[in-house]
């Protein structure tokens, strides 16, 4: 938080892997603040370039249990503020800049 | 040691005649209280009628909620609120609620309950009851170790609450029986702790136009919301396909803090609760996150229930008769039971028997013994003199096995042609595996993995060998 920025071109968000051990798969970690640009020009980040981010710069081991095809694993729910990413469009999700992206990993236990 | 044996016989003998005479006193009791319980009423009656004072009704239900004395002093707090009073305790007294899973979220989900006064409470569960239950599964004495978790938890209910029906059903919940268990109820809270078990109860509840109250607790975390209720979505809208086995973590593999599991199933008290009540705001479409390490609560919106979802979507054609037929274990690649898993990876002269292991160490055939659990597995317990190496690190972690048998074989001279053997064990035999099919392929010939791991050591060696 309270970076500077360059240009208004810069989105800086939260990464949480709050619930279900997701954080194991970067050196359990479970919060990262983190600065991601647009790809190639793009004015406008979204989820599928924020996930590609995630993948290619905090996932340390087995992506498989993270990602599947473009997208994330069955059994993981990606949340925008607080809010389920089908209500805004999954992959399309446009981000602001402070955005909260959350991931959580479904539990069975009992 | 003859003699001890002697005693030690002896003692347990006095022990069973001691459990049995204390049962049939309990039971005794039990039944005198229930005498004077019917003493007291009819004494009481018999007041009224003929006392000075004169009654002006002794029927409870002229007063519009049928609730009779006694249950307006039991419950005399709830009917104190204002935003439950008198109506909401009503409902709950006519309501039925099945709990299915009797664990470490079924406890004080049954207590609680129980002791709320639901008219029917119903308990599933097929397991017995264990020492290594009762840390968190807190409706279980101890007493009841090695007897049915459904037996011992209505026992706890009725000795909250004796003026509830309660349900026993010993039975493992499966799609045989399921409609006709749950249709029998108002409300179905899964207090389970498997992924096929969840479809399964969430799509049963689908077919019968049942709400569930649903929740999951692992290490140090859990889950809460309710499914399938008032326009929300059912467990399928949000998880239309099964994750992988791999991200399907037990209790009895990854642990869980006892007071997690607590809580959510608590809150699934509370949730089931105001369905039956009919007050408040049902967790529907809103998803409860607890974070216990850094006590964190967050509630997040989910999507509502998803017109394309294949059990309760638009065009769904999901039937009674689809539901029984369909194959859970198969659709989730996990068992609906949680007997550990048990491989069989490797021909039978890549592996021994503990038993076969303990004649080595004992004829002091020179070896390694790699251990391949997690450090914090390691550091509870581990065999004299084995290298811990966890299964995800063996790959870069070759070297130290080459030297220790290159070790090995300097200290104790290779008098026989194929030099010190390796062996692998972990906890139940199935991580030794593959272990060993990895360690052939790298070239190491002589691995093998210890039958059943530890637990079976512990089993079949070295019965004070400690297990978790």
């Amino acid at each position: 938080m309270g970076m500077a920025y360059g240009h208004n071109h810069a989105w800086e968000s939260v990464f949480s892997f709050p619930i279900g051990g997701l954080e194991l798969l970067c050196d359990s970690v479970k919060i990262h603040n983190v600065n991601v640009e647009p790809q190639d020009g793009a004015k406008k980040l979204d989820m599928k370039d924020l996930l590609t981010w995630v993948r290619g710069n905090l996932i340390k081991e087995r992506p498989e249990m993270f990602m599947k095809g473009d997208t994330v694993r069955p059994g993981i729910l990606v949340l925008v503020n607080d809010c389920d990413w089908e209500l805004s469009g999954q992959l399309t999700t446009t981000l602001e800049d402070k955005d909260v992206v959350v991931f959580i990993s479904t539990l069975h236990g009992g | 040691m003859e003699s001890n044996g002697g005693d030690a016989s002896r003692i347990l003998r006095e022990i069973e005649t001691l459990k049995a005479t204390k049962s049939e006193i309990e039971q005794r009791i039990s039944a005198l209280e229930a005498q004077l319980r019917e003493i007291k009423v009819d004494h009481g009656n018999d007041a009224i009628l003929n006392g000075s004072c004169p009654p002006i009704s002794t029927n409870h239900s002229d007063f519009g909620h049928g609730l009779s004395p006694d249950m307006v002093y039991r419950y005399s707090r709830h009917l104190l609120l204002p935003t439950f009073g008198v109506q909401a305790q009503s409902n709950i007294l006519k309501s039925s609620i099945l709990v299915i899973g009797a664990g470490g979220l079924g406890s004080p989900a049954l207590l609680y309950l129980a002791a709320c006064g639901v008219g029917r409470l119903g308990i599933v569960d097929h397991d017995v009851v264990e020492l290594n239950n009762m840390h968190r599964q807190i409706i279980h004495r101890e007493e009841y170790i090695g007897q049915p978790k459904v037996k011992s938890a209505a026992a706890a209910c009725l000795s909250v609450n004796s003026t509830i029906n309660i349900v026993e059903h010993k039975e493992a919940l499966r799609t045989s029986n399921a409609l006709d268990i749950m249709s029998q109820y108002d409300v179905v809270v899964d207090a389970t702790d498997n992924a096929p078990s969840r479809y399964m109860i969430s799509d049963c509840c689908v077919v019968l136009g049942k709400p569930l109250v649903s929740g999951a607790a692992l290490g140090l975390e859990g889950q809460l919301t309710v499914y399938n209720y008032n326009g929300g979505p059912c467990y399928r809208c949000l998880f239309p396909t099964p994750p992988p086995t791999t991200a399907c973590q037990r209790c009895a593999d990854s642990g869980v803090l006892g007071v997690v599991p607590g809580i959510i199933g608590c809150l699934q008290a509370l949730e089931a609760i105001k369905i039956a009540s009919t007050v408040g705001e049902p967790l529907s479409g809103r998803m409860l996150l607890f974070d216990a390490l850094s006590s964190r609560i967050r509630i997040v919106k989910i999507r509502g229930r998803s017109l394309q979802c294949e059990v309760c979507g638009e065009n769904a054609t999901f039937s009674r008769l689809r539901f029984q037929e369909f194959d859970y274990e198969k659709f989730t690649q996990s068992p609906l039971s949680t007997s550990p898993l048990k491989l069989n990876l490797l021909q039978a002269d890549y592996r021994i028997s503990s038993k076969e292991y303990k004649e080595k160490i004992v004829n002091g055939e020179p070896h390694v013994l790699v251990d391949v659990r997690p450090q914090h597995h390691f550091k509870i317990v581990s065999l004299p003199s084995s290298m811990n190496i966890p299964l995800p690190s063996l790959e870069t972690r070759l070297s130290e096995i080459s030297s220790a048998l290159e070790g090995e074989s300097d200290e104790k001279g290779t008098n026989s042609r194929s030099g010190p053997q390796l062996y692998v064990v972990c906890r139940r035999g199935n991580d030794s595996q593959r272990a060993v099919q990895y360690l052939h392929k790298m070239g190491f010939t002589s691995a093998k993995d210890i039958i059943g791991g530890l637990e079976g050591w512990a089993r079949d060696v070295d019965p004070n060998f400690p297990t978790y």
